[in-house]
């Protein structure tokens, strides 16, 4: 930026900014605005920093109940999990960076999101994630898939924080965008918690953490814009994570706010310095003053622009009680970490910014906010496919099963999960694959955690209503299945872009979906973030969007975490299926990887049933009756039985259904709102279940080494392992 | 036994060994900071895991050379009970107090499982709850834990009988060339190793991290237990 940029509609247009909303900066400002001020307004009023597409749609979620701390609007959604502590959680994307530099989006990925949890004064003690690959088959998709594993793991292991659970899907729909969400839960008391709205008018700002370099400069603008061939040469618009610094940060930070020192404190995420001091002082309605001369600087001649766009990681602004600033000022130079006082707050209401003595920057921040652009797109509502007609099983049942538990998105996902450490910490219960929940125990504290990532993107694909739903049916089902009580969600909202109708027809009707399915759950939103222009600029000058792919977090509650139960088939039990089977195989992982078709509409979501059974298989099993509980998902009940076997050497012989459905509909069938359970007595269970009117019904009995089907066929499980072990390998091996 | 914890920048499994060492001490462990120097009145030092200094230069390489070292060194000239793991496995190798190195696991990635621990010795501070030939079951998780030493250095670590723990699997096999057993690729399946006095033991699974049937089983109990009792006073 050494030579002279004139400031003009052009180069807002370059930063992102319509006509329009340059016209608005000019109302604002009453003058032509410097180069810095365009920068903080193109940035604030990014896609990814306002909401503009969604802002008017995600008011519609429910956000309360009466264990919701903190909803949406903070940092990250706080919880009550009871005595006297909360859990604190947000899910977050990381989706262009992790495709133009897979290594370094991932990692950044998991530390932003750390950062807006430890920033509200939690101590991490969870990461999980949702990631979504182009197909197998796409020679690209091995660097991402290795890249992102490789980062996640690179970052989480290094902080110390268990990475517990999670969730993987390939399509060729994610061929040119691959999706990161990252998810950090962290545990606080109720009484020490932080919030980031300033006070205190002469109270100095203080910047902690690494230097500010000149990485990740725009990179809320990319973001917010579809990628085109030229993606790859966005690189240095991507950071650099160094995850030793956040855990340095993690702990200065908490030992800090075990004083009284902290009127406020923010993360500096997206948009870093620029998006925390306004939405700091926005927030408190006062002004702010930065003197960037005081910044903690990694490289010679930085301008005001580049300081205030960096995206530099591992930095947090916060507004100190001035009579606390050095006893704040030792516990970082304890930690080896910058620490400089850079403003302090004002009463003009204003950003103001200076440089070498200049004025770079002077933004009323009120109107920053409150004129920030929301759109109503124009939408059109999706048509739901034609129902799937007739199809029949081309190969035996054993067989199908096979490939079904080798296939990409049901294989073991265990060549992932072993490369994130996830006992550090020493709190987790339950590890990745052992129940259909991870479970983290709060330290000093019998309360066990129960966290999940889910969403099906091709229901979603096929009715954005009913898959919307699904996903947050999903992630409260497989909260239930481990004995916990859903709390609250947590939403990763990643569309294509908005401006075309049929993008926004999905997320108005993805967002319906959720809406209905967590008033009914009674299972708040409590934070979230959203994902758009998802899409691939393909050579013949089209775009391909991605799946819609709403990623829910769900995070649910043991008092006792000792009756947390896992998925793992126990012997000589009663193996009893809960819920109503139809046979539903439109979008069904069968259809797909048997027959090779993506077709028929979605299963039916009966938010009722989902309620009624769920409620019955948590109170059974918090009665101790269950020892084994799996959701019914993907690959309908048989993929399920073999699941459980799978995870733990025990095997089942099935009964005849004996249902009037066709053999694949019965046995491959997505219906929803169904668990397999294993119980003493399916007699008494049955007959309990009958009484709240679940349906409820034998299917086998568990014991031995073989899954043994109502054929006579068996198969060991050990055979089923090895199908199920080989994907990945076979991919990322080779 | 009064145990002390070492935490350098970076450190993050010294809260899985505080409550590995509360649950056999019924007591909290001291945490010591590592630019502190003081060791006095300590029975056990420990040092735990984690990626101290983020792993630059090599793991270990920088905390090797922190304040509270020289302490940690004339603790061990003292004939000081020492504990390493995993990173501080690491560090004990880099400050020359245990012999080999520690290299990237053999296949490049970071590994994070289950492994078998079959016990070589028994009798040692570390290992007296168990008999020779034991197996037991613990978490490991690490980059760089493909332990290398030089011919004459692994002679005499297995003729002086200073291999405290070796990879085998769940029936005690051990096999070098077998991943599936030997994780990282470690040089004759080695997990720990012991000083020439057998009171300093480094090892690079994580026994701290299986002391509760909560958390999947207690198999890493005995090594705490067996400390212990050897340490009381």
């Amino acid at each position: 930026m050494n030579k002279p940029v004139t400031v003009d509609e052009s180069l807002a247009r370059e930063f992102g900014l319509t006509a329009e909303e340059y016209g608005r900066v000019l109302s604002i400002m009453g003058r032509t605005p410097s180069l810095t001020e365009l920068g903080v307004f193109s940035v604030m009023w990014s896609e990814h920093c306002s909401y503009k597409s969604s802002r008017k749609w995600l008011r519609g979620l429910p956000t309360k109940a009466p264990w919701v701390i903190h909803g949406p609007g903070e940092n990250a959604g706080v919880v009550d999990i009871g005595q006297g502590y909360a859990a604190i959680f947000k899910m977050e994307s990381h989706n262009h960076p992790s495709f133009i530099e897979p290594y370094q989006g991932a990692a950044t990925g998991v530390g932003g999101i750390l950062r807006d949890v430890f920033t509200m004064g939690a101590r991490p003690v969870a990461n999980l994630n949702a990631l979504r690959f182009g197909s197998p088959e796409n020679p690209g998709t091995r660097r991402i898939v290795d890249g992102v594993v490789r980062g996640i793991g690179g970052y989480g292991n290094c902080v110390g924080v268990p990475t517990v659970g999670g969730e993987i899907n390939f399509h060729a729909a994610y061929d040119g965008n691959p999706l990161v969400n990252a998810m950090t839960v962290g545990i606080a008391r109720q009484d020490r918690i932080f919030l980031s709205a300033a006070a205190g008018v002469g109270n100095p700002v203080v910047y902690v953490g690494s230097r500010t370099g000149r990485d990740g400069i725009h990179g809320a603008t990319m973001s917010s814009a579809e990628f085109d061939e030229d993606a790859l040469s966005k690189r240095p618009t991507v950071q650099v994570g160094d995850p030793f610094i956040e855990k340095l940060l993690i702990e200065a930070c908490l030992e800090l706010m075990a004083t009284d020192a902290i009127v406020a404190i923010q993360d500096m995420g997206a948009a870093g310095l620029t998006s925390s001091a306004v939405e700091m002082a926005g927030k408190g309605g006062v002004g702010i003053e930065l003197d960037l001369d005081a910044v903690p600087q990694r490289e010679p001649n930085m301008t005001a622009y580049e300081m205030m766009l960096s995206e530099s990681q591992e930095r947090m602004l916060m507004v100190l009680r001035p009579d606390r600033t050095e006893l704040a000022r030792k516990i970082f130079e304890k930690w080896e970490l910058d620490f400089a006082i850079i403003g302090h707050l004002t009463e003009t209401g204003h950003i103001v910014i200076k440089h070498k003595g200049q004025l770079e920057a002077d933004i009323p921040l009120e109107p920053l906010a409150d004129e920030a652009p929301v759109y109503d797109r124009p939408s059109i509502i999706p048509t739901k496919p034609a129902a799937l007609g007739s199809v029949h099983a081309p190969l035996s049942l054993d067989a199908m099963l096979l490939k079904l538990v080798s296939s990409p998105d049901l294989a073991s996902r265990a060549w992932v999960w072993n490369q994130y450490d996830s006992t550090v910490g020493g709190q987790t219960v339950r590890r990745p694959g052992a129940a259909d929940a991870a479970i983290v125990k709060v330290d000093d504290t019998e309360i066990g955690l129960a966290l999940t990532t889910d969403c099906t993107p091709r229901y979603c694909q096929a009715d954005p209503r009913a898959g919307g739903a699904q996903a947050v049916a999903e992630a409260w089902r497989n909260i239930t299945a481990t004995g916990a009580r859903p709390l609250a969600v947590t939403d990763n909202l990643n569309f294509g872009n908005p401006e075309k109708p049929e993008i926004m027809g999905q997320f108005i009707a993805a967002l319906e979906g959720m809406g209905e399915a967590c008033k009914v759950l009674d299972f708040p939103i409590v934070s979230g973030n959203v994902s758009l222009y998802n899409e691939t600029r393909m050579p013949d000058g089209t775009t391909q969007a991605i799946l819609p792919t709403p990623a829910i977090g769900g995070l649910g509650v043991l008092d006792d975490v000792s009756t947390a139960i896992g998925l793992g088939m126990q012997a000589n039990k009663d193996v009893v299926l809960i819920g109503e089977t139809k046979g539903e195989l439109g979008q069904s992982v069968w259809l797909r990887e048997i027959l090779g078709r993506e077709e028929g509409p979605a299963p039916t979501v009966d938010l009722a049933a989902e309620k009624r059974n769920g409620d019955f298989v948590r109170a059974e099993i918090q009665a101790g009756q269950v020892t084994a509980c799996h959701d019914l998902a993907d690959g309908g009940i048989l993929v399920a039985v073999a699941e459980m076997i799978m995870a733990s050497g025990t095997g089942c012989e099935l009964e005849s259904p004996d249902s009037g459905i066709r053999p694949e509909a019965f046995w491959f069938g997505e219906d929803q709102a169904r668990y397999l359970v294993c119980v003493e007595d399916a007699q008494a269970f049955c007959a309990r279940a009958a009484q709240v009117g679940v349906p409820a019904r034998l299917m086998g009995r568990s014991g031995g080494n073989d899954l043994i089907l109502p054929s006579g066929v068996t198969i060991s499980a050990a055979r089923l392992k090895s199908a199920h072990e080989t994907f990945f390998p076979a991919l990322m091996d080779k | 036994m009064k145990a002390a914890i070492v935490v350098f920048p970076g450190t993050n499994r010294e809260r899985d060994m505080a409550i590995a060492l509360r649950r056999v001490t019924g007591q909290a462990p001291r945490m010591i900071w590592h630019h502190e120097t003081d060791l006095s009145s300590v029975d056990l030092v420990v040092l735990p895991g984690g990626f101290s200094y983020g792993d630059y230069l090599r793991c270990g390489a920088m905390a090797a050379h922190s304040p509270i070292m020289g302490a940690v060194r004339d603790f061990a000239a003292k004939g000081g009970h020492i504990l390493g793991v995993c990173n501080g496995f690491q560090i004990l190798t880099e400050s020359n107090l245990l012999p080999g190195a520690l290299l990237r696991n053999a296949d490049l990635r970071f590994l994070s499982q289950d492994c078998h621990l079959r016990v070589e010795v028994e009798g040692t501070p570390f290992t007296r709850r168990w008999k020779k030939g034991d197996i037991f079951r613990t978490p490991l998780a690490h980059g760089d834990g493909n332990y290398t030493a030089d011919e004459a250095t692994l002679a005499m670590l297995e003729g002086e009988g200073r291999v405290a723990f070796r990879y085998a699997d769940a029936k005690g096999r051990v096999q070098a060339d077998d991943r599936a057993s030997n994780p990282n690729g470690s040089v004759n399946s080695i997990a720990g190793i012991l000083s020439e006095n057998k009171r300093i033991c480094g090892m690079m699974p994580h026994p701290e991290d299986l002391v509760d049937p909560l958390m999947g089983g207690e198999d890493g109990l005995p090594l705490f237990e067996g400390l212990v009792e050897a340490l009381v006073r």
